[in-house]
């Protein structure tokens, strides 16, 4: 009997392992990542997911079994047994989350690390930069493609140091690095583009930093995420990712075409405030005017 | 103890006494519970409107800024008027003194001021709705809140949370004084009920914590009104410091808000399972480590600002730390189920429906307390569901059992069972329906706070509106079977749960100063099965 019960109890852990890794690999829960970061943090992610999993699995299956088992009886009206307490039972419950929590923080500092470019993601692409830290960065450094942001009420536009180009449209080139410098000019804005997996305010009276470097072609959202007003949820912009061959012409067409007035369409900023003119304020319209359409 | 209870005479009716200036904490208690509801109602008006606008990607059916203005009263009220009056002041005032063989609270009129501060405070909070609503969200984060259209209404906002505040720092006070001073002679600290521990550490929170909010706010006041530059950057200030003083109080909010809950939760969970809480003392301690914990954890709302990486990860172990002492809660009580004699009275689905659900928070809130992970998640839909998991699955949950389980002790009269389990369901169905999917919406990419979103998750928005269509009728068979019963439902005895604490060994309702007579010693509140009792 009580060797029954031990292989019962072997068997029932090892299925809820199997499934809290099943889930962890095969969750899908997030965007296709398109990050160097994204993909250190998906790592993480899943580990966490799986445990969360294999957790849920664990407390909601003993609740229901307690459920199923531990009815009362019609007319049964005697207690049950009066047992309130066991020693090892509950150092055993104390410890191993200790353990589990201390291991996943040490895990989410070194991936911390790596995402904000503490630490090197991949030895063979990028040196590593022991001593630069998230808000005081080095300037100009090699191969980085740097990007200055500014947030408004409620538009991003990107400016390109060292070229003339101005855009409503964030480009930036496959496999290198990035680093967006980031200004608010109002009130408190936050830039994050799901796929990558990173997100930072950008804070009216300081600058703020965001490094990461794109590992897939395509056009991903860019999404502000900290209250900033009515259109808040308007707020979008786009980034394209573009080979690097592609990212320096589209720099070029744009240097030419700020050269002779066009103006740049911010997008889908644009069209927002085009379908409720009545609700933005004038000076707003005006901001946008003077910041994209020299 | 106090002896001074005002005295009614019998030409004047007994329900009057709840509008009135009275002294006995079971009245203030009520009085807090019933006020607490009907804002909880408005409330939810709010997020029915929030939901139906949601229910399309369009900006269509509200206006984007009234929009704003609802969430953010919704927040405001649900937080602030719902459940923190509700858990302190109504489950607080009424139990506490009856859990420990008190005549009454400390300072009785303390206590019925502290009360009457909430209506005006309430109203103040609604009013500013009209006035041009505070449309900042309940975090009211600088500069949108001085450079705001809506000054007026975020200046009433300011003074109804002040206001409510200094409520809670004088309810506090009171609740320390009584569970130290107060309690029979003869029951020591190890010899209360759960709940008092619980009780007494929430007020240790409430009582460090509220008054850097007040600071806070009073500041930014200054900033709005009178031209100062505490938090706004046009001036040289720093809107980062505002956040800092503000989760250095609405973080241990959270813990006001669910530390009187997880009580109730050990109090049901023995009574309907006929067992005693198991690890009594690792249940009292682990309240206590989550008071510490819950003072040291706030910059975890701050991981995606202008934080320093070693704050950031400093706030990492230390909110993956408070999963440790809520673990050994979630453990003991499972544990009391273990081999216990359930019976499945509306408490005690509530009470149930609060552990499954609780864990599922829970477990969120580890992975946001991971800095990377949260630098994804961030004010998105996944932190919309998981507070919503804690707050309603946990808090609202923990209300309604008790609500159900203190209900004969309260009115003396029983509720009735089988509409209360139709509430049950309908709530557990329709806040799963409502909430789960929120998870998947945030991960995905959608942000929180906004009227309009990408047509990809128009889906999952429909159903969460239809989850909270069913949460919204659900209240219907709960109030119904509340109102006819407290007035015609069956007569209840002194104690129809045959529960061991200290309330249920007097009358129900209780005679004014709780007892006729000396109250009895208990001292050890959860016997169930041991033969000393019985």
């Amino acid at each position: 009997m009580k060797a029954q019960r031990i292989v019962s109890i072997v068997v029932l852990v090892g299925l809820i392992i199997s499934a809290a890794v099943w889930y962890g690999i095969n969750n899908h829960l997030l965007p296709e990542a398109a990050g160097l970061e994204a993909e250190a943090y998906d790592r993480l992610f899943n580990t966490m997911v799986g445990i969360a999993f294999g957790v849920f699995l664990l407390i909601e299956g003993l609740l229901v079994f307690a459920i199923l088992v531990f009815q009362r009886r019609p007319g049964d009206e005697e207690d049950g047994p009066g047992i309130g307490e066991n020693l090892r039972l509950e150092i055993l419950w104390t410890a191993i989350p200790i353990v589990t929590v201390l291991w996943l923080s040490i895990y989410s500092t070194l991936v911390y690390n790596r995402m904000v470019g503490k630490e090197p993601l991949t030895i063979a692409h990028h040196h590593a930069h022991p001593h630069t830290t998230y808000v005081a960065m080095t300037e100009g450094e090699e191969g980085v493609t740097e990007v200055d942001v500014t947030a408004m009420q409620f538009a991003w536009i990107f400016t390109y140091p060292g070229t003339e180009v101005t855009s409503g449209e964030l480009h930036v080139p496959l496999g290198k690095k990035v680093r967006l410098n980031m200004q608010a000019m109002d009130v408190i804005h936050a830039f994050w583009v799901p796929e990558l997996r990173l997100k930072q305010d950008a804070i009216p009276g300081m600058t703020t930093h965001l490094e990461f470097t794109p590992t897939r072609l395509g056009t991903f959202n860019i999404v502000c995420t900290e209250l900033c007003g009515a259109y808040h949820g308007g707020m979008r912009a786009e980034m394209v990712v573009d080979t690097p061959a592609d990212y320096q012409k589209w720099l070029a067409e744009q240097a030419v075409a700020q050269k002779q007035g066009k103006a740049i369409a911010i997008k889908p900023g644009e069209e927002f405030f085009a379908s409720i003119p009545h609700h933005v304020p004038a000076h707003i319209h005006h901001v946008i005017n003077e910041e994209l359409v020299r | 103890m106090t002896t001074a209870v005002t005295s009614y005479s019998a030409s004047r009716p007994e329900w009057l006494k709840y509008f009135s200036f009275c002294i006995d904490h079971k009245v203030i208690g009520i009085q807090y519970i019933v006020t607490s509801f009907l804002f909880y109602l408005i409330g939810g008006a709010l997020a029915g409107l929030v939901r139906a606008e949601l229910t399309t990607p369009e900006p269509d059916l509200l206006d984007p800024s009234l929009y704003n203005g609802m969430f953010t009263l919704h927040g405001t009220i649900m937080i602030f008027l719902w459940i923190v009056p509700a858990v302190t002041g109504g489950f607080g005032n009424y139990l506490v003194p009856l859990m420990i063989g008190a005549r009454d609270m400390a300072f009785p009129r303390l206590n019925a001021l502290a009360f009457w501060m909430t209506i005006p405070a309430g109203l103040l909070l609604i009013a500013s709705f009209f006035v041009g609503p505070a449309s900042t969200g309940w975090t009211a984060y600088p500069p949108l809140s001085i450079l705001t259209d809506q000054k007026a209404g975020q200046v009433l906002w300011i003074l109804s949370i002040i206001m409510i505040g200094t409520s809670s720092i004088l309810a506090a006070v009171n609740f320390i004084t009584t569970i130290l001073k107060m309690r029979r002679p003869g029951m020591g600290l190890f010899h209360m009920p759960l709940f008092c521990w619980a009780m007494l550490a929430t007020s240790v929170l409430a009582l460090l914590a509220t008054p850097v909010l007040a600071g806070a706010l009073i500041l930014l006041l200054f900033d709005i009104c009178f031209g100062t530059v505490f938090f706004n950057p046009a001036g040289g200030g720093d809107p980062v410091v505002y956040q800092h003083l503000f989760w250095f109080y609405s973080h241990p909010a959270v813990y006001v808000m669910i530390l009187p809950v997880f009580g109730i939760i050990s109090e049901i969970l023995p009574v309907h399972a006929r067992k005693p809480i198991f690890g009594y003392k690792a249940i009292a301690y682990s309240s206590m480590m989550i008071c510490c914990l819950g003072l040291l954890v706030w910059a975890h709302h701050m991981f995606t600002s202008a934080t320093p990486d070693w704050l950031r990860i400093f706030f990492t172990v230390g909110t993956l730390l408070v999963a440790v002492p809520t673990g050994i809660k979630v453990f003991s009580w499972i544990a009391t189920l273990w081999r216990g004699k359930i019976h499945f009275r509306s408490s005690m689905l509530f009470a149930l429906g609060f552990v499954s659900l609780f864990v599922m928070g829970g477990l969120a809130g580890v992975m946001l307390g991971s800095a990377p992970i949260d630098l994804h998640v961030h004010d998105t839909y996944f932190v919309v569901a998981h507070f919503h998991y804690v707050l309603f699955g946990g808090s609202v949950f923990g209300i309604y059992a008790g609500l159900y389980h203190w209900f004969p002790k309260m009115t003396g009269r029983m509720y009735n069972e089988f509409w209360g389990r139709v509430h049950f369901f309908l709530t557990y169905i329709g806040f799963n329906l409502c909430f789960f999917p929120m998870h998947i919406l945030g991960l995905q990419g959608m942000p929180r706070r906004v009227a309009q979103y990408d047509p990809q998750f128009t889906s999952l928005n429909v159903i969460c509106s239809i989850g909270a269509l069913i949460l919204a009728l659900s209240t219907i068979p709960f109030l119904v079977n509340m109102i006819y019963s407290w007035t015609r439902g069956e007569r209840a005895s002194g104690n129809p749960w045959r529960a061991l604490t200290l309330e249920w060994t007097t009358l129900s309702p209780p005679p004014t100063e709780n007892w006729h007579g000396e109250p009895p010693l208990v001292t050890e509140p959860y016997a169930y099965g041991i033969s000393s009792h019985s």
